[in-house]
């Protein structure tokens, strides 16, 4: 295999992915929160609930068209540049993207045409049905790419069948209820519901500090806000959840994201820290620069626990018999025999040798679990990139943080009814935090991603296994006109959207 | 008794069936594709082009989605296929890919304000996505018949064998005649389709012309193709999984299993009639009896590569590795899940059908897209 052709196709992946995250947020969330302004306009008959309602399907609508035109690329992406990957587990992961497209997707574009062209065309309960469809389908979709997703960090229900050289589906409730699919669900929907009130109240925030459109804009910042409070506190329990299921499931993406180099009880979560670039598992260099610890907190994430052993790195890969926990070279061995067993599999095959065969699979077998680490070249292999899992982690949370208050302060002023318009500062803080959001949700799938490596499939098959075999000019370029083409759109959404909120609500369509 | 009490070869002749049947709608929903190729064409003025529009622009997430849930298929029912062809044919693909990223935004865009690239551009874009998406599609179909150079490894890892990734398909003419066959197919529906969604005779009038034209042309291309794979040699494979060259391969196929030929002359048939009583009698209602006619003549030319112990995707580099539907499918579990989902397809196509009529029970009018309340494309 060539040079780079892992990189320059990882940079592909993350590139189209993070990009079509930029666009999928705001269509799990904004679906609801347009649903429920219809359900009021339905209820109370106000026309001016029409108008709010139609101003903020405008925009999802712009949203939503190249959520779809960059979702499109991802589907085929396992095919064409993680092609080793998708006969490995073709069966299991593209079983949730097939039922996804038949469930879910058919459902949004159906009666995403009922929901922009409708109006005059079907009954006021249609067409309130045809939107709550619209956004349960955009949330089902969401739900079963996730449930692929959290099978590569936790691959379970599944046995290795030799003769086919692949992973096969043999319990397809143990891979939908896996508690890691279940929690990446949550989290991710929330995710995308904050920013959606982040949105919502943005803008409405920005018509306030402008001191046009306030009416409409004072009834979007409350249905944007009230959405948001809730979503803030549930995205704190998923996100909690989510650590607990990585510090189970994935020990090394749980140090990595807290530098955690010496494993130890009561572990402490650093808030605000800087790494130091020098440190590595063999040297002795202090972690951080400067660090601001909060005690107990990591244990207690990840172990519900204040007083949990957390292992560190260096127990990670070169194991710590006090604590039990093995060394990744011993892992590796053991990989080595399974890679070597397969081989001897297939010869022995080859050659009609039953017992040859029974042999070989019996080894295999033993030695199945640990698979991906045959392929490994050295036990530090197994560390993810740390500072930007750090970094990230830290960004992710400490804006979850910073949102939280945000809805509460905004909502504060409207129960209390006191003048919110007066306070510029708030609603100038309002609209900046619209970008934040997109922010901390990309931390957020750095942090699950970028942590997960070397592992395409964790503990199966690292990356350099997954890729396509093909030579790294093709992936360059194919990265660039991605990177290109994308971009442009983007530019387009941006303006677009920023003209018809310019244009507000009583001249937008 | 359920799915998971049938054998394996049925299950996976199931799953081929699924798979021929959305290609057929797939090729169907493609008459979007074919509208937005004539665009100019049928329009005199910027009302006449923006009731074109969208009177497609309302159907396009449809087919979108078709392609979508076609690669979802074929992800999970023939993973062996997935990996083959799409990591293998990198750039027709990435060629196909791009020309519908395009499409998705260009309706959105097109009449907004400030949209960076302008009216124009958009409407390139789905010019673009109109002739090279179907013809690229086309192409690469062809290649179920005309084969490509790749070798499946004793890992089942399948390894490219000509540099151009794909592209080289683009160097067999016979290749090229399906891909024209269903641009001249998408630009008949697309006109099938106007004349009965759009109440305005000048639109009309002008769609009825350009059938005239493309009828000639889609059938001198799409028999040229039938020729060619009735007359050449296929490939099919003995019960012990080795494939060979068998003279007359295709053509056989339609003679050993009648009702797939049946299927596929009907459907021939019915997008005829659909074409002579909208050119004679100037009738508005023949898409219906078109798409009906292409879905069976498409599923029916899918379901005779796959079944009848024929090769799918043949490799021309080392015919042991060709694919058939048994040696590229997924496990009896994974397909026996996805066809307890199966079960919902009707439903789906229940509900796609009754918001699409309901949507088109009025024909779209110059007066609707004129309406100061409107949301136009
Ligand atoms: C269903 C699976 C799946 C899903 C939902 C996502 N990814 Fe992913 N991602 C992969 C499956 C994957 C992958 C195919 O498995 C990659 C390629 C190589 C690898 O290790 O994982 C990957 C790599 C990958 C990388 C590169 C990691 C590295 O090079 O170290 C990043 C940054 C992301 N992804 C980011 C994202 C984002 C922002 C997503 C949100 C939409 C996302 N991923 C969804
Ligand atoms: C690699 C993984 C992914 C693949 C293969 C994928 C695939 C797709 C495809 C093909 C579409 C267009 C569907 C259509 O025709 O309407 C799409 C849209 C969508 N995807 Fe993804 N997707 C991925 C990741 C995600 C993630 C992580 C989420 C959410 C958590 C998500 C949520 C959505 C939603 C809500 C839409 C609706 C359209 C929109 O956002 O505007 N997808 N995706
Ligand atoms: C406030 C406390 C938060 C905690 C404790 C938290 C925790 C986590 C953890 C541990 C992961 C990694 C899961 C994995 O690797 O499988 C994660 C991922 C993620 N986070 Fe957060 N998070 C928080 C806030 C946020 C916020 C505010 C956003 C965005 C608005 C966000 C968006 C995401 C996304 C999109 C992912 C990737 C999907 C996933 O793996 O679930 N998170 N989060």
């Amino acid at each position: 295999m060539e040079e780079h052709l892992v990189d320059w196709s990882r940079a592909q992946f993350a590139l189209t992915a993070l990009y079509h995250f930029l666009f999928v947020p705001l269509t799990l969330g904004l679906g609801f929160i347009v649903a429920i302004m219809e359900t009021i306009y339905v209820k109370t008959g106000s026309l001016e609930w029409k108008k709010i309602t139609k101003f903020w399907m405008t925009l999802f609508a712009i949203n939503f068209a190249i959520g779809v035109a960059t979702g499109i690329i991802m589907e085929f992406e396992f095919g064409t540049n993680w092609a080793n990957y998708s006969w490995f587990v073709g069966d299991i992961f593209g079983a949730p993207l097939a039922i996804e497209g038949i469930l879910a997707f058919f459902m949004e574009s159906a009666f995403f045409a009922v929901m922009f062209f409708g109006w005059n065309k079907v009954g006021k309960k249609f067409h309130l049905l045809s939107t709550w469809l619209v956004a349960v389908g955009s949330n089902l979709s969401a739900m079963w790419i996730l449930v692929a997703n959290g099978w590569m960090q936790f691959p379970i229900g599944v046995e290795f069948n030799p003769d086919t050289v692949r992973n096969e589906m043999v319990d397809f409730w143990a891979i939908f209820f896996s508690p890691v699919a279940v929690s990446k669900f949550l989290h991710t929907i929330g995710s995308g519901y904050v920013i959606s009130a982040l949105f919502v109240v943005g803008i409405s925030a920005w018509y306030l500090l402008k001191e046009r459109d306030t009416i409409f804009a004072k009834r979007s910042m409350v249905v944007g806000a009230t959405f948001g409070l809730v979503a803030s506190l549930f995205l704190f329990l998923s996100g909690d959840e989510s650590a607990h299921q990585v510090a189970q499931k994935q020990p090394v993406k749980l140090a990595a994201m807290e530098g955690l180099y010496e494993g130890k009880e009561g572990a402490g979560i650093v808030a605000v820290g800087i790494l130091n670039e020098e440190k590595t598992l063999e040297n002795d260099e202090e972690v951080y620069h400067f660090e601001f610890e909060i005690p107990y907190a990591l244990s207690l994430l990840g172990y519900h626990d204040p007083f949990a052993f957390v292992p560190g790195l260096k127990d990670l890969v070169y194991g710590n018999e006090e604590r039990g926990i093995e060394s990744a070279i011993s892992k590796m061995e053991k990989g080595k025999i399974a890679v070597q067993a397969l081989r001897d599999y297939k010869e022995a095959k080859r050659n009609a040798d039953e017992v040859g065969m029974a042999e070989a699979k019996a080894k295999l077998d033993a030695n199945m679990q640990y698979f991906g680490y045959g392929h490994l070249e050295k036990p530090e292999d197994i560390v993810p990139p740390i500072s930007l899992t750090f970094y990230s982690f830290h960004i992710m949370v400490t804006l979850g943080g910073w949102f939280l208050t945000l809805f509460g302060i905004v909502l504060f002023f409207f129960i209390f009814n006191k003048d919110i318009v007066k306070q510029k500062l708030i609603l100038l803080s309002a609209v900046l935090s619209i970008p934040l959001g997109y922010i901390a949700a990309e931390a957020g799938w750095i942090v699950a991603e970028v942590g997960r490596q070397p592992w395409a499939i964790q503990d199966l098959m690292p990356v350099g296994v997954a890729v396509t075999d093909i030579s790294t000019t093709n992936v360059m370029i194919s990265f660039f006109m991605f990177a290109v083409l994308f971009t442009i759109l983007l530019i387009a959404e941006v303006k677009i959207m920023t003209k018809q909120i310019a244009m507000g609500p009583e001249e937008a369509h | 008794m359920g799915f998971g009490d049938l054998e394996l070869l049925t299950l996976q002749q199931y799953w081929w069936i699924i798979f021929s049947l959305l290609g057929g709608l797939f090729v169907f929903m493609m008459f979007v594709q074919g509208g937005q190729t004539m665009i100019d064409f049928l329009s005199h003025n910027e009302t006449e082009k923006t009731m074109i529009i969208n009177s497609i622009g309302r159907k396009w997430e449809l087919g979108f989605t078709t392609l979508v849930l076609f690669g979802g298929t074929l992800f999970s029912a023939f993973p062996l296929f997935y990996s083959a062809s799409f990591g293998g044919a990198y750039w027709l693909w990435l060629a196909i890919l791009f020309s519908f990223i395009i499409q998705a935004v260009s309706y959105e865009y097109r009449s907004k304000p400030n949209n960076f690239l302008g009216k124009r551009t958009y409407e390139i874009f789905l010019r673009i996505n109109g002739d090279v998406g179907s013809f690229l599609l086309g192409v690469a179909i062809a290649t179920f018949f005309s084969g490509s150079e790749f070798i499946v490894d004793e890992n089942n890892f399948s390894h490219w064998q000509n540099d151009l990734r794909g592209l080289e398909a683009l160097l067999n003419p016979y290749n090229w005649l399906l891909g024209l066959a269903l641009i001249f197919l998408t630009k008949i529906s697309g006109a099938l389709y106007l004349i009965n969604n759009i109440d305005y005779e000048p639109i009309r009038q002008k769609a009825i012309l350009s059938i005239k034209g493309h009828m000639p042309m889609f059938l001198i291309t799409y028999l040229g193709f039938m020729i060619w794979i009735f007359t050449k040699d296929g490939f099919g494979v003995d019960e012990n999984g080795v494939v060979f060259i068998e003279q007359y391969k295709y053509f056989n196929n339609f003679i050993d299993m009648p009702i797939v030929s049946a299927l596929f002359i009907i459907g021939v048939g019915m997008v005829i009639v659909a074409v002579f009583k909208t050119i004679h009698y100037e009738k508005t209602c023949c898409i219906k009896t078109a798409g009906v006619g292409i879905v069976m003549t498409v599923a029916a030319l899918i379901v005779s590569v796959g079944f009848n112990n024929t090769v799918y995707y043949p490799s021309t580099t080392d015919m042991q590795s060709s694919l058939t539907i048994m040696n590229s499918s997924g496990s009896h579990y994974t397909l026996t899940v996805m066809s307890y989902a199966s079960i919902m397809i009707p439903f789906v196509l229940g509900y796609i059908g009754y918001a699409w009529y309901s949507m088109d029970r009025e024909k779209l009018t110059k007066e609707e897209i004129e309406a100061p309340d409107a949301h136009n494309y």
